[in-house]
């Protein structure tokens, strides 16, 4: 994975120290709330229900086993033991001290780790396909091109204050796992008719108050102009998108306003004065980037002893749902699943934290990913060694055999711990895994995504979820609204709201009447999308409001 | 009183007066989607009635709105010429919608952005495009809510030039301009990024 050089250190430790000046002239009254706001925000620091939440950047998902360790240090020392992995592939510490912030930040520093640009009006982390480098399905591994535009858009001098916040995602696989469709520039690398690399370029996409999916942009980009097409999307956006209405400021507004063809007239105008400037890359520095991420020593290994364990239910289950394919035979790819229903999803304990990194170690050349389904990811595991490793993480709760079924849920933190709730979600998630909680039942159902969001910001991204729930507000009471048909990857679709909302009481036993409609319609193995695409919404209305009855 | 301004990197005096149009009558408010870009958000722009009415001293180095400024151009030949004539901008003004009624920016010894908010991060693209598209050479000055942590990137993004509010302490706000030794990424000030420049 990417290692710091000297000027890298650098920028992050400037960062500190100029944070904590910011934060002390905060303090004392130098700087007002509305001024520190913004600054504050760039840093990840944002003020909750309860306490400060500061969030810190993982780029594209990748920790060090040492990164992984500093923040169990960090959760157990300035937090009350567990942090919070978010669908944007980063961590939240949801009780840190205002007063530690700078500290905290300082320790961070030490492991190559930082807050910066993990929120507020600004490009925010890269994320990118868990998988990335392992997956057989892989045409070419976007980490080395994600850290090149993370280094781009770190401290972007002119897009330090966007009309609103921007979300890059990458994909370099024909299976696209980071939702490169929503989000407000998505690129997919692919390999063009003369084997050249080449990125198609989405714009506009994004969940919020407003799902969009992207538009194309760019059919056929080179990589060479990544950062300078980039840069001119960025600064028609920064000019003109809506600046008076914050629910009207994200790029997908502009470019809805304005229609995918005038916005890109627009780009190709101002990218015509930078196109070959000095932000061009050249294959020297993607060489660069790119032997930091060359493939670690794997065995040839050809062998391997699962057969001796496929008798064992719970870990051929687990075999089954949470370990992937993997480029080099004899490897799988492990996800260790943070969606028991003991606790919030996404959530890890320090200790559940120190053993992943430990097993990291062990068995995955000390790296670990974040997906941004709120899981832990080994990304290369020798299959000799799945059932030892199987036995450890299972003392840790690490291995409900749950990973892309139903209770593997994303959601967001809900009115337990945001603001701007409408209503509460973890309690929601709780009480399906509870409801759902026998294996092979859950098995059956076969894969499925139950996406929660607390309120229409969407941070759980409910709608792209298969099933996705949302709080909404009714005078003053908590309720839940469903979608049904909502899909992320190659065919993203938004979901439908399929009828009035429901109470908390009334939800899991909503979630089971559609589960129950899907049973009895699903050809053999059907998926559960493909047969609500199949036979549409009416069955599951009828299922869940009953036949043409008149709602009251 | 210390001077509030701040140009290169130490605290001058300022010699230039900056010149207000009268407010006008009702606020305009333009319709959304028409041709001109800003119209988008529906921020005004000078009346002629403002224009017209926009008193200035007849001598001395003045700054006035680009519209007063575009109104009066043939008259101040003989003070351009004597550089004593400068422009300021809004951030949500088009570049473009002037850019071609001015002979030679350049005949300009000063050109002002003001920015309202602070988090308005317009001024960045207005001063790469000012500087690398339209070649601009002279004195380029932030005015408005300009404070400390705004700086760095302004002078990234070519201004050498900044006006710090009044509330605020400029020899405090001069330290911001250094708060990073090396950026990443080419930009107006320094136009090749960190790997072209130094050994990674
Ligand atoms: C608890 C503090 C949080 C607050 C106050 C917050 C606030 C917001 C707001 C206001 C938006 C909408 C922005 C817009 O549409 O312009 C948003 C979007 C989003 N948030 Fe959060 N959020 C929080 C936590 C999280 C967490 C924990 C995650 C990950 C699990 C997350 C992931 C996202 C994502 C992915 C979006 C983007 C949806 C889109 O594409 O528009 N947020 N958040
Ligand atoms: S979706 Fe709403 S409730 Fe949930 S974290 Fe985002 S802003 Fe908060």
């Amino acid at each position: 994975m990417y290692k710091y050089d000297l000027l890298d250190q650098s920028l992050v430790d400037e960062r500190v120290a100029q944070y904590k000046g910011q934060l002390t002239r905060f303090l004392n009254k130098e700087l007002t709330e509305e001024e520190f706001r913004p600054l504050r925000l760039q840093n990840g620091l944002y003020i909750q229900r309860h306490a400060p939440m500061l969030r810190v950047a993982v780029p594209y998902g990748l920790l060090s086993s040492t990164q992984l360790n500093k923040l169990a240090d960090i959760s157990d020392k300035y937090d009350r033991g567990y942090g919070h992995f978010s669908t944007r592939q980063n961590i939240q510490f949801n009780w840190p001290k205002l007063e530690d912030t700078p500290q905290i930040l300082k320790e961070l520093a030490t492991v190559e780790m930082h807050a910066i640009q993990t929120s507020g009006n600004c490009i925010r982390n890269i994320t990118t396909d868990q998988f990335s480098g392992v997956t057989p399905d892989e045409i070419i591994d976007p980490r080395y091109l994600a850290e090149i535009i993370r280094q781009w858009s770190t401290f972007h001098p002119e897009f330090a204050l966007l009309p609103r916040k921007f979300k890059i995602a990458i994909t370099g696989s024909s299976r696209d796992r980071a939702i490169v469709q929503a989000h407000d520039i998505g690129l997919e690398i692919f390999s063009d008719k003369d084997n050249e690399m080449a990125i198609k370029v989405w714009v506009g996409g994004g969940l919020g108050r407003t799902p969009i999916l992207g538009s194309v942009i760019k059919e056929n980009l080179s990589w060479k102009h990544i950062l300078t097409y980039s840069e001119a999307i960025l600064r028609v956006y920064n000019l003109y998108g809506r600046r008076d209405n914050m629910y009207k400021a994200r790029i997908k507004i502009l470019v809805k306003a304005l229609g995918i063809e005038k916005f890109k007239e627009l780009v190709e105008r101002e990218w015509a004065s930078i196109k070959d400037g000095p932000n061009t890359i050249d294959i020297s520095e993607i060489n660069r980037i790119k032997a930091f991420f060359s493939e670690p020593n794997y065995k040839n290994n050809k062998q391997n002893d699962l057969k001796k364990h496929v008798t064992n239910k719970s870990f051929s289950q687990w075999l089954s749902r949470c370990t992937h394919s993997h480029k080099k035979e004899g490897y799988r790819s492990v996800t260790l699943s943070l969606k028991s229903n003991k606790q919030a999803p996404g959530d890890a304990t320090a200790d559940q934290m120190r053993a992943v990194a430990s097993l990291a170690d062990q068995y995955s050349f000390g790296e670990i990913r974040v997906s941004h389904e709120q899981n832990l990811i080994l990304a290369d595991v020798l299959e000799d060694k799945l059932y030892e490793l199987w036995e450890k993480a299972k003392v840790q709760k690490l291995t409900t055999p749950n990973v892309g079924l139903l209770t593997d849920i994303i959601c967001c933190p809900g009115g337990d711990f945001c603001s701007l709730a409408n209503a509460k979600s973890i309690p929601i998630a709780n009480s399906i895994q509870d409801l759902f909680d026998d294996m092979d039942y859950l098995h059956d159902i076969g894969e499925i995504n139950l996406n929660i969001s607390g309120c229409m910001n969407a941070c759980g991204h409910h709608h792209v979820g298969h099933i996705g729930i949302l709080g909404v507000d009714k005078d003053g009471s908590e309720w839940y609204q469903l979608t049904l048909g909502g899909n992320q990857g190659n065919f993203a679709s938004i979901g439908k709201v399929i009828g009035p909302s429901f109470s908390e009481e009334e939800l899991p036993g909503v979630i089971k009447k559609i589960i129950s409609t899907f049973i009895k319609h699903r050809h053999l193995d059907e998926i559960f999308i493909d047969c609500v695409s199949r036979i549409g919404l009416q069955p599951f209305k009828e299922a869940v409001y009953g036949k043409k009855e008149k709602k009251t | 009183m210390s001077s509030q301004l701040i140009i290169n990197n130490s605290i001058v005096d300022d010699e230039w007066q900056l010149v207000m149009p009268p407010k006008a009558d009702e606020e305009v408010k333009k319709q959304a989607g028409k041709v001109v870009m800003f119209k988008l958000t529906g921020e005004g722009s000078l009346t002629n009635e403002q224009i017209e009415n926009t008193i200035f001293s007849k001598n001395g180095k003045v700054i006035l709105p680009v519209g007063v400024f575009l109104h009066h151009q043939k008259d101040l030949k003989n003070r351009i010429s004597k550089q004593e004539i400068g422009i300021w901008m809004e951030t949500h003004e088009e570049i473009d919608s002037f850019i071609n009624e001015i002979n030679d920016i350049n005949l300009l010894p000063l050109i002002s952005v003001r920015v309202k908010k602070f988090a308005d991060g317009r001024i960045f693209s207005i001063g790469n495009l000012l500087r690398l598209k339209y070649k601009y050479k002279n004195e380029l000055r932030a005015i408005g809510d300009v404070l400390r942590d705004q700086l760095f990137f302004l002078k990234r993004s070519g201004f050498n030039s900044f006006h710090i509010r009044e509330d605020r302490d400029a020899k405090d706000a001069l330290l911001g301009l250094n708060d990073f030794t090396t950026p990443y990424q080419g930009a107006v000030d320094q136009k090749q990024p960190a790997w072209k420049i130094i050994k990674r």
